[in-house]
């Protein structure tokens, strides 16, 4: 048997790029933690994060115009075997992760030396590329099984990294075992709705999943295992009544680990949803249609209006900043609920741009704590006057989160009004700029604090240290820049909706 | 403190280089008959964690110190992920394990399984290991002798 070679076409790197997109981080965090220096622990994760930003975007790149790229694992071919599956989508998704990763590492340095014990380092860097690579590995899989070991990846090591806020505030602990319990139903939920669509197709790929929805038709197992999955996922993503861990995780866990769950770690959860909604679960299926119009809907406009009504009255920067990220996701919610193409625009630039938004927002936050050891507003006043070049990026960032226009928020949210105009929802299109009146309150409340009370006595603050200014500063002109220059979020977001709206992940070759 | 126990330290002693042997047999013929890395790994584990049990924490810990348990778990995934790699290197998918051994596809398979088992297998024993050290290491509400 042996001796003859069968023909066999060597790979080329780019072939490998989806592989290496999740290898790369995934083989930092152990050889962070063998080498076990915690200089060398910074280095590695951000060299890591820096190629994986560049593999985001030349798999952008391939497919900004539509197609797709398929990666298959071990060489065994879909749908028996796992495959990486790269389109608009989920590559504008990995571009915000890894562009986020890559930013929130030079502003870590400094925080993560101020707010954790020295010892514990070298784990927290291995445990953040962990984190990283369950969040790619979820968006750029295109198995349902592998969503979910992806998922528990970037889960168990938040749960982690959010408990490393307890060297500042003990309460972090009670909040990542909050999370620990909330995540772990979500998560069990998830993985039921995944049994039973296996038990009832016998496939776990999502394209093999989807031609045989579509062509074998709904059966009760199959509708139950869409209710698993959206209530799963609804409380990965915080969606409105299922909301409950974020604002804890948020306040509490380190400054650095903030900025990256709240710029990344909901946004996968909502790219999850939209890929079973739309993607393997065909559209068209009435009981879905009822979940967007009678589930989504009106929960995504109580988010909307509840949790940026809590955010006004909140008295620490960073849980206001937590309920306002409750109230964005229930915007993306709203544009899937829209159900046409400008709302699912809308949703995926409004991930993109509200990532950007509350990145740039946590990590001046961060900066602040950093320098008066506090995110309380009583311990903030006038410290626009004092420090003007750290919180100058905050303001933008604010301004993007209100939504004025020439701001990356103003995109999104003018998407969303459009949506609402075409389907010909005004009164819908009203509450989205009366919501933003409320964003208008809470962020107002922020300025107001950071620039119009007088300092206290002989206040003197350093600026925050040049780490954490530059992706500070980088973030906050691309708020800007994302608001004039809209081709490329918007561009990519439109393609992508398209891709998903057609459901060609399934059908189309 | 040891001046007891007298049968359970012998057989002890006979027991620990017994088990991890019979990991190892669990390891390396998991491809002939039930087992493979994750059990190989638990069974090794039970070695250190009986010796643990008998003869205290810091006796154990001598012979495989904390340090040296979160090593050989990042080395575990490291030889999984490697394994995988070197695949890629050789122009195959990752963890494509036909790439050792082109003329004989399933030669190359059975190496790749063995490979990467060996990697789950150190894994598991570091974090089994690991997760009792976790356990034994909480200082006790109420001393052994109090009880």
């Amino acid at each position: 048997m042996a001796g003859t070679v069968s023909p066999h076409d060597a790979k080329t790197l780019i072939e490998q790029l989806p592989i290496l997109q999740v290898l790369v981080p995934f083989c930092t965090a152990p050889l962070i933690v063998l080498i076990g220096n915690r200089h060398m622990a910074w280095l590695l994760a951000f060299v890591a994060s820096v190629i994986s930003l560049v593999i985001s975007y030349v798999l952008l790149t391939q497919v900004y115009g539509g197609g797709f790229i398929s990666y298959q694992l071990g060489g065994w071919a879909p749908p028996l075997g796992i495959e990486y599956r790269v389109d608009a989508a989920n590559a504008l998704v990995m571009l915000l992760i890894s562009a986020i990763a890559t930013l929130t590492l030079p502003f870590a340095y400094e925080s993560v030396k101020d707010e954790i014990k020295a010892k514990d380092h070298t784990l927290f860097y291995a445990c953040f590329m962990l984190c990283y690579t369950g969040l790619m590995g979820v968006v750029i899989t295109g198995d349902a099984f592998n969503v979910f070991v992806f998922l528990e990846i970037s889960s168990l090591s938040t749960y982690v990294l959010v408990a490393q806020g307890a060297g500042r505030d003990k309460r972090a602990l009670t909040a990542a075992y909050d999370y620990l319990i909330m995540g772990t139903i979500g998560a069990t939920f998830f993985v039921i709705g995944i049994g039973f669509l296996f038990m009832s197709t016998g496939t776990l790929n999502m394209a093999d999943l989807a031609d045989r929805i579509a062509n074998e038709g709904t059966n009760r197992t199959i509708r139950a295992g869409f209710a698993f999955i959206i209530v799963g996922m609804g409380l990965k993503a915080a969606m409105y009544p299922l909301h409950l861990w974020l604002p804890k995780a948020y306040t509490f866990a380190p400054s650095a680990v903030t900025v990256l769950l709240s710029a990344t770690s909901t946004k996968m959860a909502i790219y999850v949803l939209l890929r079973f909604l739309f993607s393997v679960y065909n559209p068209e299926f009435i009981f879905e249609l009822n979940v967007m119009f009678l589930v989504f809907m009106p929960l995504a406009l109580i988010a909307m209006f509840s949790a940026s009504f809590v955010a006004v009255f909140q008295v620490n920067f960073k849980r206001m900043l937590a309920y306002s990220s409750i109230a964005q996701i229930g915007y993306m919610l709203l544009g899937i609920a829209m159900f046409n193409l400008s709302g699912l625009t809308g949703t995926m630039v409004h991930m993109f741009n509200h990532g950007i938004t509350k990145a740039v927002l946590f990590m001046g936050v961060g900066a602040l704590v950093l320098r008066t050891g506090s995110s309380f507003y009583n311990n903030l006043n006038g410290l626009g006057r004092v420090m003007p070049l750290t919180v100058a990026p905050i303001v933008i960032g604010g301004l993007s989160l209100i939504g004025v226009p020439g701001t990356a928020g103003f995109v999104s949210k003018w998407m969303l009004v459009q949506a609402a105009f075409e389907n010909g929802w005004w009164f819908i299109a009203i509450l989205i700029v009366l919501s933003s009146l409320l964003a208008v309150v809470y962020v107002w409340r922020a300025i107001e604090v950071l620039y119009l009370s007088e300092p206290a006595q002989g206040t003197k603050m350093a600026e925050a240290p040049m780490s954490m200014l530059i992706p500070m500063w980088i973030l906050a002109i691309a708020c800007i820049w994302f608001g004039v220059a809209t081709d490329l979020p918007l561009g990519a977001a439109s393609t992508a909706a398209e891709v998903l709206l057609s459901g060609s992940f399934g059908m189309v070759e | 403190m040891h001046h007891h126990h007298l049968i359970l330290r012998v057989v002890t002693k006979l027991l620990a280089g017994t088990i991890i042997l019979y990991a190892l047999y669990v390891q390396f013929h998991g491809d002939f008959s039930p087992g493979g890395g994750f059990q190989a790994g638990v069974i090794m584990a039970v070695a250190f964690i009986l010796y643990g049990i008998v003869f205290g924490l810091v006796a154990v810990q001598r012979v495989f110190p904390p340090w040296l348990v979160h090593k050989i778990v990042a080395l575990g995934v490291l030889i999984y992920a490697g394994t995988g790699i070197y695949a890629m290197m050789l122009g195959y998918e990752f963890l494509d394990y036909g790439a050792f051994d082109p003329g004989h596809p399933s030669h190359g398979q059975h190496n790749g399984i063995l490979a990467v088992e060996l990697g789950v297998g150190v894994t598991v024993t570091g974090v089994m290991v690991a997760i009792y050290y976790a356990f034994a290491g909480r200082a006790p509400r109420i001393s052994d002798e109090d009880w």
